[in-house]
């Protein structure tokens, strides 16, 4: 397998290739706390932490792992860093780590990082590997918090729990200030933005197809 | 949360708090095995049988073994590994006894491992902190109701295949904007009980 070049490992784990609008993969375990942006952040860390972190372990040891019992190997190192994830969430922000709930154990079973420990940790060099965990848990994480945004957006009327459109509606005449749209924050609406979002990132790439056509 | 009937929770996590439409567990099987109905009905009942039966042993291990001695923190661990062995065990057994089942359901059992629906039933049963018996229910209606979500989704997108959908939204996005509807269809019933 050739060795790849790092721009090129970047833009395809951003936008390219990137593990949510073009393979759907892993959306289970952060799905469910976009609705509060500030949450989605501190997911989103987590998992960029594990991600990165447990390409590099594997990678490290790639030459010694036995073949047979490789996915074994790389469910027990991932599942020790969202171990370290999760007692540090605990200590520094607990109330945010009691909001998340299970879902910070649910990074062990993000199809992401086992796909990225499959398709290229378990056969490419340490730094790497590094940069290939970091780059595709950044591209995961960007688009959740533009979901994020908008959920709190639509949802609370705030950006990061302080209100915008509230002060927005009125300032342009709506004297009730501005409705929630509590249907944002509730499951359908994380269903339907993420729906959205796919629509709108395959179009852009479609147009930009053609364009280069 | 304690005197919850059993058999509350078992309706409550069939319908209420659907495991796959309320709480997003189990999307990437869902997403990507709902084409067909006997697909997605061999797979809904793999999972309906390992999620029963991980969320007892989870439970066994967890309430009598590592909270007894402090090992609260290996959980994640711990469960990981209870579930990928009981796959792998009924894998074995399966392809002994039954080849006619292992041929159906074989094919579904490696995903399982990674379905986060079977990880997540069991860390929200510690959260919560149900008895052994809601902790079975628990699992077993999480599971029938990831299996009613799946089928239903593969009835729907069967008939769909020969709609015209906009070429950005075929595949996934249209599957999402489903699931989005039949989540707001599930909404409708959280006012009959409500689990937490």
């Amino acid at each position: 397998m050739p060795t790849p070049k790092v721009p090129q490992i970047i833009k395809d784990d951003l936008w390219k290739n990137n593990p949510v609008t073009v393979q759907i993969l892993g959306i289970c375990s952060t799905l469910a706390v976009t609705n509060i942006f500030l949450n989605t952040m501190i997911m989103g860390l987590g998992l960029i932490f594990v991600t990165s972190f447990s390409a590099l372990t594997i990678s490290l040891i790639r030459r010694i792992i036995p073949e047979r019992v490789r996915m074994m190997v790389q469910v027990l190192v991932i599942s020790s860093f969202v171990v370290i994830v999760d007692i540090s969430l605990k200590s520094t922000v607990p109330e945010i780590s009691r909001a998340l709930g299970p879902y910070v154990g649910l990074i062990i079973t993000n199809c992401i990082i086992m796909g990225r420990m499959e398709a290229f940790a378990s056969n490419q060099p340490p730094g790497l590997s590094f940069l290939d965990g970091l780059m595709s848990g950044v591209g995961y994480a960007w688009i959740l918090l533009v979901i994020a945004f908008f959920r709190e957006l639509l949802g609370f009327g705030t950006v990061l729990g302080r209100q915008v459109m509230d002060p927005l509606m009125r300032a342009v005449g709506v004297s009730e200030g501005w409705t929630q749209w509590s249907f944002m924050i509730m499951a359908p609406g994380g269903f339907f933005m993420l729906a959205a979002f796919i629509w709108i990132a395959n179009n852009l790439s479609v147009s930009r197809v053609r364009h280069l056509k | 949360m304690i005197n919850l009937s059993p058999w509350v929770i078992f309706f409550a996590s069939i319908f209420t708090g659907n495991i796959l439409l309320t709480y997003f567990l189990g999307m990437c099987s869902f997403l990507s095995v709902s084409r067909q109905i006997n697909t997605a009905l061999g797979l809904g009942l793999a999972v309906t049988f390992v999620l029963t039966l991980t969320a007892a042993l989870n439970h066994v291990i967890y309430f009598r073994l590592l909270e007894p001695m402090g090992l609260e923190y290996l959980r994640y661990i711990v469960f990981i590994v209870v579930i990928a062995a009981t796959v792998q065990f009924i894998e074995m057994v399966v392809e002994r006894y039954s080849e006619a089942l292992y041929i159906n359901l074989g094919i579904f059992l490696p995903l399982i491992t990674v379905n986060c629906a079977i990880l997540g039933v069991s860390l929200f049963m510690v959260i919560r902190r149900y008895t052994f018996i809601q902790s079975v229910f628990f699992g077993a209606g999480s599971g029938l109701g990831w299996l009613l979500a799946i089928l239903a989704m593969a009835g729907i997108r069967e008939k769909l295949k020969e709609e015209r959908i906009p070429s950005a939204l075929r595949g996934p996005g249209i599957a999402l904007i489903i699931t989005g509807i039949m989540a707001m269809a599930f909404v409708g019933f959280s006012g009959i009980v409500q689990i937490q």
